[in-house]
């Protein structure tokens, strides 16, 4: 067994956490701040910070990830980092040539207390920020919230640095895409495009997480959202912010900013959660759906009412984080299935409130834990105290779906052993198909291998 | 290959800020070996520059993640906020196989005090107790290891007093690592913390006896792909028993009892020379460079031993096992050879990997263009020999140097002075690291703590057929029409050790450099001599 020492019987933690389901926040700021057009991320503390998020959305991706670092030393840590980042903008703006360096904090540079706005206006003062550069920052200490909280904070960030509003009244939606993978964002953007409206989407890691093979490294690929994109934000008629933990803070500052109102839409996974989202752009920005979305919608609905007898009354264990987990329960319930256990490390107030609304009556049993002692040994705990029928989750979940012979769809972040997620959506209905798709090969996979030989089916 | 690699060097650093052209320029040599066996100096182990994009990463990385992290039986703790625990999990693929189903293995679990905002205020030594006994509870281990990350040493929580005070009350071995992330430079600053934390809290406490004549302890080798597999079979047949692996697929005991054995095998120079000084002086213990990486290295390594223990029934066994192998090796590499004579490679990882795998690429009929270290230091490069030049500078001072005097009781000189003034053969490397750069040809680029912008003029410059890095490198290199092997985590695949290892090296670098993909990155169209634009047609 490969999680040998895991036992069904729970006791409480409360120091020790073991197998966790969130990391911390710079590699969301880092994840965020790739998002934008010629943007190099800046890690400001040690070296292992940023090598570690490089290397864990390098693995997740297989793309080049880059970032710079503070490089911090010991006399760094007594002394403060301020010349450690000047020296960083230096050096970074005369090697490397960005447009723009997103400067994150670690755990280090907060506990120390560098106060990077005033480094960076010395910075400016002392001319290491050539003219039309720009340095921005977010403080993201890993010691508060998770992963999400610092893309949170950066996308926050790009808000209170680039958006203005000048008055002009720009006929277009700003979409904030929250935390999903380049592949999901492109969708949006189509979904948008498809339905006549104009979208600025920020951050927008699509080619740039998912470049092609050309020959050439490009150390600023063609996509993320352009400054220019990002200040007109202010002049839109409205935003939409998807995912309440990752979005909710860009677009609440936009509305404080530049008074552009916003709504805020769960993660479009699934039927009913992009129901609500093209519903949403269809009143924002006073268009038509076209029938090529509704033909979509169809086909989605089509696929489950054909295979809905493999999929419905099934036990799932998610794990992950709160954007994603809600609207994945709503796609399950949609499908007559049971998400009984439902974690995440992150903290989130509304999560379980969510989670419940979304859920209503339809698991009674279900266990929901987030935050502080959510984490994977627990969720284990849980299926080892009672089993369920599917699991979905990040990378990690591969090690309890071998031990307790599971069905596993990897969704979430880390993947670090598949690729799909890299290149297909789950958003919107197409993404639903996909993840549907993933799921039923799942159980169809498992019933393939198990089923006595005179049970075997041809057609399923 | 047209290149004046000094020429190289001066285009490479001419884009940096004045200070830093200057300190690269120091870290970047050209390899040239004067007639008395001379190496040019390189600037190593020293500081990257903010804002560089180097392949480093921390001391932590370097303690808990290197050289801790493959024992399968020490149960780690990380103390501080959850990321430095959350990366470290499982993503150096370290090779663990437990004797049996019921014996602990460690290796699946990541466990974190993951620190909040409180304990960074009021200080994180309660959390930090509260957490070893919960897992005391849960596991039942016979050691744990606390690692401190950044934020930890900066609030002074004293994790070695937690550690003591945790070890009385539970009766267990409980001792802690001041690794945090802004120590020393580099990954190898972690390095030495975890050799100074082993030999002090558990070396030398299991006195499990041997009745085996040629009992040894292989050090640096941590099993990434399963290339301690390899050796340890290795091992067997030749008749040798190994005490204990520091650390690939090792447990507690054996690293406790490794005090025992009659030699040390030094396989990763850069990670655990400390450990093997250590253990000369307290106990008597005498070590060997080996490197069973490569066939003939393999070969020459296993002889090295033989010869150490100068007895012909060993000496015979290790010529049965190399007949065994060779030929399977040779027809290996003459299938290869017809493939991959002639093409280049370039190496930059490590502390030891960038060396030891030349020979693999030089049995391929393979010229290596260019390689350095990661975290290497100048005795790495150019030999222990320079270790008394090596000026120790404020980085290191930060690093605990342990005073060791020989043991009251245990110390016992394994060989006679006379006996080791025969093993003073350079050849044979006996207590003795020659280096990277004796082994490399003349006009060859050495380069300490790559950069980005030096990774991407060098293959645009010299277009190697390959190059070996690490994760953060290995698509960015790809997406310039290069093959980029990771010699970190072997691309998930190995073992690269002993003959076997080189089998399987050979195919997978013959793999990547025929692979037809690299001469398919132009569509059809793009070949074309340019079209007028064609009327746009309505799309989707």
């Amino acid at each position: 067994m490969l999680l040998r020492h895991t036992t069904a019987e729970v006791t409480e933690r409360t120091a020790l956490t073991i197998n966790p389901a969130k990391t911390c926040q710079p590699i969301g700021a880092m994840y965020a701040a790739l998002g934008v057009h010629g943007c190099l991320p800046h890690s400001h503390g040690s070296q292992g910070c940023c090598s570690y998020h490089r290397s864990t959305l390098t693995r997740h991706y297989k793309e080049p990830v880059m970032a710079a670092t503070s490089s911090f030393t010991e006399g760094s840590s007594v002394f403060g980092g301020q010349a450690n980042l000047l020296q960083a903008f230096e050096t970074i703006f005369t090697v490397y040539n960005p447009d723009i360096v997103a400067v994150h904090t670690t755990c280090l540079s907060e506990t120390i207390g560098d106060d990077i706005s005033q480094i960076i206006s010395k910075a400016k003062a002392d001319g290491k920020i050539p003219e039309g550069k720009h340095a921005i920052h977010a403080n993201t200490p890993s010691y508060v919230g998770s992963h999400i909280t610092g893309f949170a904070n950066m996308a926050k960030s790009l808000v209170t640095n680039f958006a203005e509003g000048t008055g002009e009244d720009k006929k277009q939606i700003n979409l904030l895409p929250g935390w999903v993978e380049p592949p999901d964002m492109r969708e949006l953007k189509c979904l948008a495009h498809r339905m006549g409206v104009d979208v600025i989407m920020f951050p927008d890691t699509s080619d740039v997480l998912d470049a092609p093979q050309t020959g050439k490294h490009e150390l600023y690929p063609k996509g993320g959202a352009t400054v220019a994109q990002i200040r007109s934000a202010g002049d839109s008629i409205g935003t939409i912010g998807l995912g309440h933990s990752a979005s909710t803070r860009a677009a609440s500052a936009l509305e404080e900013k530049c008074e552009v109102a916003n709504e805020m839409l769960e993660l479009p996974i699934g039927l009913q959660a992009t129901d609500r989202l093209i519903e949403a752009m269809r009143v924002m920005a006073g268009v038509k759906v076209p029938d090529i979305i509704t033909d979509e919608r169809g086909r989605l609905l089509d696929m489950i009412a054909d295979m809905h007898q493999y999929i419905h009354g099934k036990r799932v264990a998610l794990w992950g984080d709160p954007d994603q987990l809600v609207s994945l329960c709503d796609f399950l319930v949609c499908l007559d299935m049971k998400p009984v256990y439902i974690l995440t490390g992150t903290p989130s107030t509304r999560f379980e409130k969510r989670v419940r609304a979304v859920l209503g009556d339809s698991v009674p049993d279900v266990k929901i834990r987030k935050g502080s002692g959510a984490d994977m040994f627990l969720m284990h705990q849980w299926i080892k105290q009672e089993s369920v029928d599917l699991l979905i989750g990040n990378t990690y979940g591969k090690y309890i779906a071998r031990d307790e012979n599971i069905p596993f769809v990897r969704h979430g972040f880390p993947i670090l052993d598949r690729v799909g997620h890299a290149y297909f959506p789950t958003v919107g209905y197409r993404g639903g198909m996909y993840l549907l798709e993933k799921i039923l090969n799942a159980f169809m996979d498992r019933q393939d291998r198990e089923a006595l030989e005179e049970k075997f089916e041809l057609t399923m | 290959m047209a290149h004046d690699a000094h020429e190289v060097k001066k285009e490479m650093v001419a884009i940096y800020p004045k200070k830093l052209g200057k300190k690269r320029a120091e870290q970047i040599v050209v390899t040239e070996l004067g007639p008395d066996g001379s190496v040019p100096e390189i600037k190593a182990n020293v500081r990257s520059s903010p804002g560089i994009i180097t392949q480093r990463g921390c001391a932590y990385a370097g303690c808990k993640g290197v050289v801790i992290g493959p024992s399968r039986d020490i149960l780690s703790i990380v103390h501080g906020p959850i990321g430095c625990s959350f990366y470290a999990w499982l993503t150096r693929r370290n090779q663990t196989r437990p004797p049996s189903d019921s014996d602990p293995n460690f290796i699946t679990y990541c466990l974190s005090t993951d620190m909040t905002e409180q304990e960074i205020v009021f200080g994180g030594e309660k959390k930090l107790k509260a957490a070893i006994k919960e897992a005391y509870d849960v596991f039942h281990p016979k050691a744990i290891a606390v690692f401190s990350t950044c934020p930890v040493g900066l609030i002074g929580d004293d994790v070695h007093a937690v550690a003591r005070q945790m070890k009385e009350e539970l009766g267990i071995n409980v001792f802690a690592f001041s690794c945090e992330g802004y120590r020393g430079v580099s990954q190898s600053a972690g390095h030495h913390i975890a050799n100074n934390q082993l030999f002090k809290h558990v070396i030398g406490l299991n006195e499990l006896a041997h009745e085996d004549k040629f009992t040894i302890n292989l050090l640096g080798e941590y099993n990434i792909g399963g290339d301690a597999f390899v050796i340890e079979d290795l091992f067997r047949r030749c008749g040798i028993k190994l005490i204990a692996t520091f650390s690939g697929n090792s447990d507690y005991d054996s690293m406790a009892n490794s005090h025992t054995a009659d030699l040390n095998l030094v396989m990763c120079h850069r990670s655990i020379n400390y450990m093997a000084e250590m253990m000369e002086k307290k106990f008597g213990i005498p070590w060997l460079k080996i490197n069973f990486i490569g066939a003939a290295a393999t070969a020459k390594s296993l002889r090295k031993i033989a010869e150490y223990f100068d007895d012909a029934e060993l000496k015979a066994k290790v010529e049965t096992v190399i007949a065994e192998e060779m030929p399977k090796v040779d027809v290996a590499q003459k299938d290869v050879k017809s493939r991959c004579q002639g093409k280049t490679a370039m190496l930059f990882v490590g502390g030891s990997r960038a060396h030891h795998y030349q020979v693999l690429f030089k049995e391929m009929g393979m010229e290596i263009v260019a390689a350095g270290y990661e975290f290497g230091h100048r005795d790495d490069y150019e030999g222990r020999k320079v270790l008394p030049t090596i000026k120790v500078d404020a980085d290191s001072k930060n690093i605990e140097e342990i005073e060791v005097r020989p043991d009251e009781t245990r110390y016992v000189p394994r060989l006679s002075q006379e006996r080791k003034a025969q093993l003073a053969d350079p050849e044979l490397e006996f207590q003795d690291y020659v280096g990277m750069m004796p082994e490399m040809e003349d006009g060859t680029l050495v380069i300490d703590d790559i950069s980005h912008h030096e990774t991407e003029r060098l293959i645009e410059l010299y277009k190697p057929s390959i190059f070996c890095a690490g994760i953060k490198e290995k698509y960015a290199v790809q997406k310039m029409g290069i093959p980029c092997k990771q010699l970190h985590s072997y691309d998930y695949g190995g073992p690269y050790a002993g003959f076997e290892g080189a089998i399987n090296f050979y195919r997978e670098i013959d793999r990547m450099v025929n692979m037809k993909v690299w001469s398919l990155v132009k569509a059809p169209w793009q070949t074309l001599a340019p079209q007028p634009e064609p009327a746009p047609v309505a799309a989707d």
